[in-house]
């Protein structure tokens, strides 16, 4: 039996539901910059769960530039 | 053999575990790393490379959430910096987990910065628009190296 964090209120309360009880649907999303995943689950038509996982690709640079002397 | 000129490899690796004081620095009782935070920000806001500390303007908020967002829980908090070849960089050490929140505005930022001098700003890094509900959020670092490195000196 897998239980999941889920908020009925919208996020006041977290309890938590059995699985089998919500509809689950995952995605994902790739580009330059990321590839992010996401699970849902949801109860009558209601979002009760979402975790988002997102992996960064690439940081940030720092360009140095040397200046000329005379 | 020619002389060949340059901005040492060495200085870039050695300002990022701040050796060098070009400017007024600041009184260092140890020498131990500092210790950062990471907060996410609100679509809406304008948190940028302007920001020049930590800023609760635009932050998100919801269930779970503490504002200032999360410790770097790495030990230190950054992968020693190195260089390879001319790029020096650096990445945290761990991922950045949000645990069991609820933020219901759309988020699309992260800021890191410094807890230990003062929250002065590191970086902004961008991701896709989300939200999370009654979940986890967590940002994975990129390897490690002089291409993709968190910080990137070059």
């Amino acid at each position: 039996m897998a239980l999941v964090n889920v908020t009925l209120d919208g996020g006041l309360t977290i309890e938590q539901m059995e699985e089998t009880l919500l509809e689950k649907k995952t995605g994902s999303v790739e580009n330059y910059n990321e590839t992010t995943h996401w699970i849902e689950y949801w109860l009558d038509g209601k979002l009760v769960h979402r975790s988002v996982h997102v992996i960064l690709k690439k940081g940030l640079d720092i360009s140095g530039a040397l200046g000329d002397i005379g | 053999m020619a002389n060949t000129q340059g901005i040492c490899r060495s200085f870039k690796v050695e300002l990022l575990n701040g050796h060098h004081a070009l400017g007024t620095s600041v009184t260092r009782g140890v020498t131990t790393a500092d210790s950062f935070k990471a907060a996410l920000y609100l679509v809406s806001a304008t948190t940028n490379d302007t920001n020049t500390v930590y800023t609760a303007t635009g932050e998100v908020s919801g269930a779970n959430y503490v504002a200032g967002g999360v410790d770097l829980t790495g030990s230190p908090d950054w992968i020693a910096p190195a260089n390879t070849g001319a790029i020096a960089f650096s990445t945290p050490t761990a991922n950045f987990v949000y645990t069991t929140v609820t933020l219901s505005t759309v988020f699309d930022a992260v800021m890191i910065y410094n807890s230990t001098q003062g929250n002065k700003a590191v970086s902004v890094n961008t991701f896709g628009s989300q939200i999370v509900t009654a979940g986890t959020f967590t940002i994975t670092m990129p390897t490690n190296d002089s291409s993709t490195g968190l910080i990137r000196l070059s």
